[in-house]
């Protein structure tokens, strides 16, 4: 175990801490605005990969695919809000699960009927598809790095669009108050459309990009869905920079946990049972962090509107 | 004539229905009728023990495959440690090893579950509302991934159970033996929910679903009666498991995935939440759904979520709610 091995450790966890914050930041946006708890984000996740692979295919430029993932993730998006989840903001949180899960369902059976169960696989561009030289020491994918630069400017976008504009400004409104910022005459149903096509449109983004490194399939987006909540919970939902801080952390962890754990169990047992203990608790090390974290800090790491 | 509400008798019906199938199968003579009712009641008796959490305690948990998975796993695991007469561990100098007896295998599920579920809600009744969803979902998916990656009992493969577990000297791999075990055990655990919903405890329980301030005013802690109420469902929740392990004879993973959470919470919920037979009648319908509709078309899962949507969308209250009228006090 060498200090290059390390480092390289860090920067995939910092890659899947990335693509946690594109999904998670749509999530927690969703919550902290609208009060929704979403549970087809995962779905939209799958669109986007999925979008992407069939203009990629279609145009053979993975560029396009990648437009064409947020574009569609977000079209798809408005109309489910349109149709749906418009309806439901009133609701309990127990209806939203539901017509939310009922979502999965439709969404999954369709895009199967559609493009049926195999998985598809989307090839990473030439420019991004070879490892490039860091310091001198490690060669690390390029396209990881790809992964975590995108992440890095959807966060300081995301950071402008809610603190500087305009729009920014009527968001953090109605996340505070939505019935005053509907009497001052801003459209609030409109505003719910496009922060949930926004939050659509990263998770397209999401989906696409891991597609590329591990397969599109029907259901990839569940386990995705589920860390995202976990870092919601951990960031505090409702908070963007909770999000981008429980992101990273959960990114982190998960990937050190499961290289380190073995390592560190074979101190003190034999080597075969570290190995089997160590996997098998590294695949539950966020589930501890956000029991330890909500022990702690029960409204998260950093508690919306607080 | 005995005085009925309008929920009491189809309540009655209900019940009746089941019981006509199962004489209508065994004189067609078709165990594979009497095995698919078999397998409602086991999944509404799993639906019984999350309503008794989200219909009266208002619980909205999405971790009860959680409990379903461990009530699978106490069955599968005792029984293959039986049938392959091998010692599950040394306590206090003794082996202690498998078995295959139902009556000892419950109690255990329970226990574990319970102590499972002691855990899990006293850190996820800690917090309200979206928290708590996603808190059970969370522990749950904790569960899931240690049971995937545990190779010991199988891993991501599951284990197998030659052989259905036993119960008295009755030969529990005819199906209608079995039926008639699931169906006495799905009627004793809803007698006892029914004594529990008109109990004090089941008073106390509602009235922290509707105001939690109101209760507290009153002098108890809703924490305490959540949490016991969240035990009890768990333990319900995983008899079931173990009743539905000993129906495949098989035990995978796949108990304990989130879809298990939200297809035991479908079955609540197209009954009726908070309806005694509710989930019955959800998981019924379920899986008259799964097994039409999945004989016409594989893609059935999207005839379902349309379903489930119209029901949460138009029809609040679920079909013993369109039959039976609204519940009263809400």
């Amino acid at each position: 175990m060498s200090f290059i091995l390390i480092f390289e450790q860090i920067l995939n966890g910092l890659q899947l801490g990335m693509m946690l914050f594109l999904m998670s930041a749509g999530l927690t946006l969703i919550f902290g605005v609208m009060g929704l708890i979403n549970l087809a984000h995962g779905v939209l996740y799958m669109i986007g990969a999925f979008a992407c692979a069939l203009i990629s295919a279609l145009t053979g430029s993975f560029w396009l695919g990648l437009i064409a993932s947020i574009l569609v993730a977000a079209l798809i998006g408005a109309m489910i809000e349109v149709s749906v989840i418009r309806r439901l903001y009133l609701r309990d949180h127990l209806d939203q699960v539901l017509a939310t899960y009922a979502l999965i369902l439709i969404f999954s059976e369709a895009t199967r009927w559609l493009f049926g169960s195999f998985a598809l696989y989307l090839d990473v561009p030439d420019i991004l598809s070879h490892s490039i030289n860091l310091f001198g020491v490690l060669d690390y994918s390029r396209y990881r790095l790809f992964i975590i630069g995108v992440g890095c400017v959807v966060a300081i976008g995301l950071y402008l669009l809610i603190a500087k504009t305009r729009l920014g400004m009527r968001i953090r409104a109605g996340a505070t108050d939505r019935e005053m910022i509907a009497a001052l005459g801003v459209d609030i149903r409109t505003l719910y459309t496009l922060v949930f096509a926004l939050g659509a449109g990263l998770a397209g983004l999401a989906g696409a990009l891991l597609g590329a490194l591990q397969s599109v399939e029907v259901g990839m987006g569940d386990s995705v869905l589920i860390l995202a909540f976990v870092v919601i919970v951990i960031g505090g939902i409702g908070s963007i920079k909770g999000a981008f801080v429980g992101a990273l952390l959960v990114g982190l962890v998960d990937t050190m946990g499961r290289f380190l754990l073995p390592y560190a169990l074979e101190l003190v047992l034999p080597a075969e049972s570290a190995a089997t203990i160590g996997a098998s608790v590294s695949s539950i090390a966020i589930y501890i962090l956000m029991a330890i974290v909500l022990v702690l800090k029960p409204k998260g790491l950093v508690p919306a509107n607080a | 004539m005995l005085n009925l509400n309008k929920e009491q008798l189809t309540n009655l019906f209900i019940i009746s229905t089941i019981i006509a199938f199962y004489a209508l199968a065994l004189f067609l003579n078709e165990p594979f009728y009497i095995t698919l009712l078999t397998k409602v009641v086991i999944l509404a008796l799993a639906g019984v023990g999350l309503n008794l959490a989200l219909g009266l305690g208002g619980l909205v948990s999405l971790g009860h495959a959680a409990f379903f998975g461990i009530g699978g796993y106490t069955a599968g695991i005792l029984a293959s440690h039986s049938l392959n007469q091998e010692i599950m561990f040394q306590w206090l100098g003794s082996d202690i090893s498998g078995t295959t007896n139902m009556l000892i295998i419950w109690p255990l599920a329970m226990l574990f579950s319970g102590l499972v579920a002691l855990f899990i809600g006293y850190f996820s009744l800690r917090t309200k509302g979206v928290y708590f969803i996603m808190l059970t979902l969370a522990f749950a998916q904790m569960i899931y991934y240690f049971a995937i990656a545990w190779p010991a009992y199988g891993g991501e493969d599951g284990l197998s159970i030659y052989v259905r577990n036993q119960f008295l000297a009755l030969n529990t791999l005819a199906p209608e033996t079995f039926f008639l075990i699931c169906f006495s055990l799905l009627i004793i655990v809803l007698v006892i929910v029914s004594r529990i919903e008109h109990s004090r405890f089941g008073a106390a329980l509602q009235g922290a679903r509707q105001n939690e301030q109101r209760v507290a005013a009153l002098g108890i802690r809703p924490f305490g009666i959540q949490l016991s109420v969240f035990v009890l469902s768990a333990m319900i929740t995983a008899i079931a498991g173990a009743l539905f392990a000993d129906l495949n004879r098989f035990v995978s993973p796949a108990m304990f995935s989130w879809h298990t959470s939200g297809e035991i919470m479908i079955f609540v919920i197209l009954g009726g939440v908070g309806r005694l037979l509710g989930p019955v009648v959800g998981a019924a319908l379920f899986i008259l759904f799964e097994y039409y509709l999945g004989g016409l078309s594989e893609h059935w899962g999207l005839f379902l979520g349309l379903v489930l949507l119209s029901v949460v969308l138009f029809a609040r209250g679920g079909i013993i709610g369109l039959i039976a009228g609204t519940r009263k006090y809400d």
